[in-house]
């Protein structure tokens, strides 16, 4: 079956996780015994409504202060196909959840508070789902019930949004407007009868009919090895496979291929999936493949189609999108993760830090803080063989991880 | 001769996880417990590594609860797949005095599997274990990365995860963590039980209709048959045709009515359900926070 991976985005108090416990609620997809754990708790805190937000509010201290920490994962189906939906926090110092939340998206819902229009956490969770690429993007003008549900209200924050979206680089992107109440329950599954004036398609119609793909676009070729498989058993005396999973394009038995960093010439002899043997294999497969040649290859090298090479670097220059509380300062040393390749990389530059509002400015200090983003430049330890992430999500996104703490630092673009 | 590989996105996802495990970490283990999850994880683990054996053994906590036909299961799959597995008894702890069995009506030794996890994880050195949890169980699991770190106590620092950005997984750990592995984090319950069938994976035979020995208690039904289960003399026994949905301690697993004998009616059964899997979970209903705050303490 068919799963659309969404990302939802919007300030706090724009009514994210209503909306979903809204979705679910109206997909019929929340079984009795939650329905009536929200019902005791909606109760509990004295509310006369449900309170959908205790559906996704995992933690204590979530429920505590009505706000989203971290990213959850909900899932739910209708008669088409699967959804998941990350449900990202909207308060500004947890813009490293909602990062994550989105990276792994086809679709961004970015809500907006009726009342408050497009306001800087709009226009930054815009600009990040821009960064990220994600692909279709739906503004859901939300607490349409305040306003009245007034059309000219609505007309008024399309302008906004226009003038929003008109600052974007990325115009491959599909973006749609739609004003519902999730406390309501306008427009997001059941079509409004309080918004005739609307003509359009509901939050599910609308998601119904974009066409699941894999987070990583098509593109050239890229095949990274994890883990070199050696049974060293009777029947497999000298087998060697090469595990990992396939990126941007397809491989199949014949295919001359470069491996990379050594920049050897060999040919694909078979590709394996658990016990049986393929001819060709399609981007987003975890397979194991052998070679014709007996040659050199560990975790980390990378086999691409001969006619497809990356680039090979040992400097870089990226957009960064800040993770840590300590600053990412010029230099400093981080060990950088590039898939399933570990290089380390200096800090030589940080040089201008990315405003919400789709404009920059030049980084005085040199230093980049916690949720800031930045463009800077990198030098590595060892060459690495990359790809713009514009031309290859996979292969041009990379993640900085601190040497001391080893905690996930930043996530990279590769420019 | 076309012969083009079918991608299954979350098997696929699945795979690309255990083959992080072995290739990030010295000591991985993968936490089995008989149930249905688990079983499907060493299938995946299986397809991960083939023509070469699971690189890593399995570890059962058992809390001596456990239903006796999930035992006999486990043992009879270690040995057709030829794997090492380790078993650590929650028995040993009560016996030494480590831990304290809980008494009265709702007694579950569920909270004592993790005293006994740690233990293990401490006596082998294990830098990654590997577990059957999904998102779609429970709000807290759903908060959870796929690469979870924990500290030296085993707690879960849950306001303070590392970021998960695309699928690079950052298994780098500082001395006395060890990591929490879910490769099938993103699956449903209806996920796994699809595949199960597609697989033909056998289960251990609780999992299907089955007559019983039951009684009833705050709504749900309870094994009857073993004198784990706290029983009190007004609660009448009753003969019931019931499955199970989880295989958890035996004295906090409920089950519920079914005529599901076979595969494709337990698949069928889950698409109609109106009540979760963790539904039939009383460790679950202790509090809305139950989840997280056996989370923090180490558990699974």
């Amino acid at each position: 079956m068919d799963v659309l991976k969404i990302a939802t985005a919007g300030s706090v108090d724009d009514g994210k996780s209503t909306l979903i416990g809204r979705i679910l609620y109206d997909t019929h997809s929340l079984t009795d015994d939650k329905l009536e754990a929200i019902e005791r708790n909606s109760k509990r805190k004295g509310f006369d409504y449900l309170d959908f937000s205790l559906a996704t509010d995992g933690l204590v201290a979530e429920r505590e202060q009505g706000i989203t920490i971290d990213v959850a994962h909900i899932y739910f189906s209708t008669q088409n196909r699967s959804y998941i939906i990350a449900d990202t926090p909207g308060h500004v110092e947890y813009t490293r959840n909602m990062v994550t939340g989105a990276s792994t998206s086809q679709v961004a819902i970015i809500l907006i508070d009726a009342r408050k229009g497009v306001i800087e956490q709009t226009a930054r969770h815009f600009y990040i789902n821009n960064l990220l690429r994600v692909k279709d993007i739906v503004f859901a003008v939300n607490k349409m019930d305040l306003v009245d549900y007034s059309e000219e209200k609505y007309l008024a924050l399309f302008d906004e949004i226009q003038a929003l979206v008109s600052k974007t680089t990325y115009k491959e992107q599909n973006i749609t407007c739609i004003p519902v109440s999730a406390l309501q329950g306008d427009n997001v599954v059941q079509k409004s009868q309080n918004m005739k004036w609307y003509t359009g398609k509901t939050l599910i119609q609308h998601l119904e009919q974009i066409q699941p793909q894999d987070v990583y676009e098509e593109a050239q070729t890229r095949f990274p090895i994890q883990t070199v498989i050696r049974p060293k058993t009777e029947d497999y005396h000298d087998f060697r496979g090469y595990a990992g999973k396939l990126y941007g394009g397809d491989l199949s038995v014949g295919d001359e291929v470069t491996i990379l960093p050594s920049g050897t010439q060999s040919t694909i002899k078979e590709i394996f999936f658990y016990d049986q043997q393929f001819e060709k294999a399609g981007r987003g497969s975890s397979l194991t493949l052998t070679l014709t040649d007996d040659v050199n290859v560990s975790r980390g090298d990378m086999i691409v189609k001969t006619n497809e090479q990356p680039s090979v670097e040992k400097e870089l220059s990226a957009t960064i999108c800040w993770m840590d509380k300590k600053p990412l300062r010029a230099n400093t040393k981080y060990s950088l993760q590039h898939g399933v390749h570990n290089v380390l990389a200096k800090i030589v530059d940080v040089e201008t830090i990315e405003e919400a509002n789709f404009s920059e400015k030049t980084a005085t200090d040199s230093q980049l803080q916690l949720n800031e983003i930045g463009a800077i430049q990198l030098k590595l330890s060892k060459p690495l063989f990359f790809d713009s992430y514009e031309k290859n999500k996979y292969n041009g996104g990379f993640i900085l991880i601190d040497l001391q703490t080893n905690k996930t630092a930043g996530v990279g673009f590769i420019k | 001769m076309e012969k083009v590989l079918q991608t299954n996105i979350l098997e696929s996802e699945a795979i690309y996880i255990f083959r992080e495990v072995v290739a990030q970490f010295e000591k991985p283990v993968l936490l089995f417990s008989g149930g249905k999850d688990s079983i499907t994880l060493v299938r995946l683990a299986q397809k991960a590594f083939y023509p070469a054996k699971i690189p890593f053994p399995l570890m059962h906590i058992d809390t001596g609860h456990n239903f006796p036909e999930t035992i006999e299961f486990r043992d009879r799959l270690v040995k057709k797949l030829g794997l090492e597995l380790i078993v650590r008894n929650v028995q040993d702890n009560i016996d030494a005095g480590k831990v304290t069995e809980e008494t009265g009506k709702y007694a579950s030794r569920n909270m004592l599997q993790t005293e006994t996890l740690l233990d293990a994880i401490e006596e082998f050195g294990f830098d990654a274990c590997i577990g059957g949890a999904r998102r779609d169980e429970e709000k807290a699991r759903a908060k959870e990365r796929i690469f979870s770190v924990r500290d030296d106590f085993g707690q879960w620092d849950e306001k303070n995860q590392r970021p998960e950005v695309f699928d690079m997984l950052n298994g780098k750990i500082n001395l006395g963590q060890n990591v929490r592995v879910f490769p099938i984090s993103n699956w449903t319950e209806l996920d796994v039980w699809s595949y199960i069938e597609k697989e033909q994976i056998e289960i251990p035979s609780i999992y299907f209709a089955h007559t019983r020995a039951t009684f009833l208690r705050d709504g749900l039904i309870w094994s009857a048959d073993d004198e784990v289960v706290y029983r009190e003399e007004d609660e009448e026994i009753e003969e019931r045709v019931i499955r199970f949905r989880t295989v958890g301690d035996m004295s906090c697993t409920a089950a519920v009515l079914s005529d599901a004998y076979d595969i494709a009616s337990v698949v069928q059964e889950i698409r109609q359900s109106t009540i979760s899997e963790r539904g039939a979970r009383i460790d679950d209903k202790r509090s809305e926070a139950a989840m997280e705050k056996r989370k923090q303490q180490g558990y699974f």
